[in-house]
């Protein structure tokens, strides 16, 4: 039975490259793209950054052009949310309404984790809303932040804030500032940084739980019965993936939405972006990736894949998604780029490449899984020349031979 | 086809050059987008849509 009809659950990077690569390929049946937010798609990244520190303003942040959008011929429902998926039937439930579909793919995203308890006026960030409402507390500088987290978020709002004249102080469980993300190696180093631009930093420190007044966060506890005050607090602790739509169904939701290499979750399913955890043939392992650029690489793939298996003979076979992972991060002047898995490493090979400046490392470094280099990192290094970093891991190179690429930076 | 980049919104991952290098390059010194050719022959246009595709901070703007 065909229906004429692709449904794309999620309207932000991952769903919206979806919808377009349906359309590049040929599929010209019609495509609703549901999303909960009332937006039209809009990036993300920007927010802890350009948006956070006033340099844009939202309308910014959209990720295509009115006439590019409307050139999709979409049925665009914003505003609107997924309440269930039927999946042996491919239907999408919308509340009281019921969208019968050739096939879906799931783009939901994950959601701001909160600290257990109630949210008592803490900001989380990850929508445009959230954005807009931090940098109402930040607008006039000398206001003292508290973040609790130390992920990539947590740190790249504690740069802007401290750019923007604030007091920042970060507390954390790890060791170091992105250590789950890069290690304590080049965690250690921007530690430094961060110290060396007056963020306080607060590692290894647990949070019991909000200082609460009259529905405003102004701190919080730690552990050791300590408090940490503030006028405001960002609790950036990570995410959960927006999965709870699907719960009663046969998907498995163990960690996302467990994908095979081809990013399918079920016959005429497929997920992409933060939401979907896959089989990674290269990495030879379930991998989700909560970063910009898997966003659209998957949501081209599963595309893609979804056409092939609905209609191979015009579609063409379906492809394993191999992609090389990358995400960057900017601090005060400087750019974090990572390429490969650098989770789970047997060894980290760092080369500080420049000491001067504390507050502006420049350093690269390699990830050594068995016998290769499976990740790579840069800090401070260029774009264009870290690129040579890639290389290295896009195809896991022998260990030796990988670092004779860093040899190269360092020269 | 028309490539116009917003250089403003680039953050240098470089996708778009490995995508259609006779199409991008970067900057050597802060590895912003430079468009080489901001009307490539057909046989670019596909590998020129997909880098629009996948530049993750929609910094690639292609009009026909």
């Amino acid at each position: 039975m065909t229906t004429g009809r692709i449904a794309i659950v999620g309207a932000s990077a991952a769903g919206l490259t979806a919808a377009e690569a349906l359309r590049r390929e040929g599929w010209d049946g019609r495509i609703s793209l549901i999303g909960d937010e009332p937006h039209e798609p809009y990036d993300r990244p920007p927010l802890s950054k350009q948006v956070l520190a006033g340099k844009w303003e939202p309308e910014r942040t959209g990720l295509r052009a009115a006439d590019a959008l409307t050139g999709l011929d979409l049925d665009l429902r914003l505003g609107t949310t997924a309440t269930g998926l039927d999946v042996p039937n491919r239907r999408v439930l919308l509340g009281e309404e019921a969208l019968d579909c050739d096939g879906v793919i799931i783009a939901t995203g994950v959601a701001a984790r909160a600290l257990p308890g109630a949210a008592h006026g803490a900001h989380v960030l990850r929508g445009l809303d959230d954005a807009l409402a931090l940098r109402a507390r930040l607008a006039n500088p000398g206001r003292r932040l508290v973040i609790v987290g130390a992920g990539v978020l947590g740190v790249e709002v504690a740069a802007v804030a401290r750019e923007l004249g604030h007091e920042v102080v970060v507390v954390a469980p790890e060791a170091a500032p992105m250590e789950r993300a890069v290690g304590i190696e080049a965690g250690d180093l921007l530690a430094e940084a961060h110290r060396a631009h007056g963020v306080r930093l607060r590692l290894g420190e647990l949070v019991d739980g909000l200082l609460d007044d009259g529905g405003r966060a102004r701190g919080v506890r730690l552990a050791d019965g300590s408090e940490l005050t503030g006028d405001a607090v960002l609790i950036a602790i990570g995410c959960t993936p927006a999965v709870q739509w699907l719960r009663d169904g046969p998907l498995d939701l163990a960690d996302g939405i467990g994908c095979d290499s081809y990013c399918a979750a079920a016959p005429g399913i497929y997920a992409a972006g933060d939401v979907a955890r896959w089989h990674h043939p290269v990495l030879r392992r379930p991998v989700r990736i909560e970063h910009r650029m898997n966003a659209t690489e998957q949501g081209m793939a599963a595309a893609r894949n979804l056409l092939a298996e609905l209609d191979p003979e015009r579609f063409g076979t379906r492809r394993e998604f191999a992609p090389v992972p990358y995400f960057w991060s900017d601090q005060y002047g400087f750019k974090v780029q990572a390429y490969g898995d650098l989770a789970d490493a047997d060894q980290v090979q760092l080369r500080v490449l420049d000491k001067t400046d504390p507050g502006a490392p420049k350093a690269a470094a390699l990830y050594r899984r068995g016998d290769s280099a499976f990740g790579a990192l840069s800090i401070g290094v260029p774009p264009k020349q870290a690129r040579a970093l890639r290389g290295a891991v896009a195809t896991p190179q022998p260990w030796e031979q990988a670092l004779g690429v860093l040899d190269e930076l360092a020269s | 086809m028309k490539i116009t980049i917003d250089e403003d919104r680039c953050c240098g991952a470089g996708q778009c050059v490995l995508e259609a290098p006779d199409v991008f390059d970067q900057r050597a010194e802060d590895g912003v987008v430079v468009l080489l050719d901001a009307a490539p022959p057909a046989e670019l246009h596909e590998a020129s849509r997909s880098a629009e595709q996948l530049c993750p901070t929609a910094a690639i703007e292609i009009s026909e």
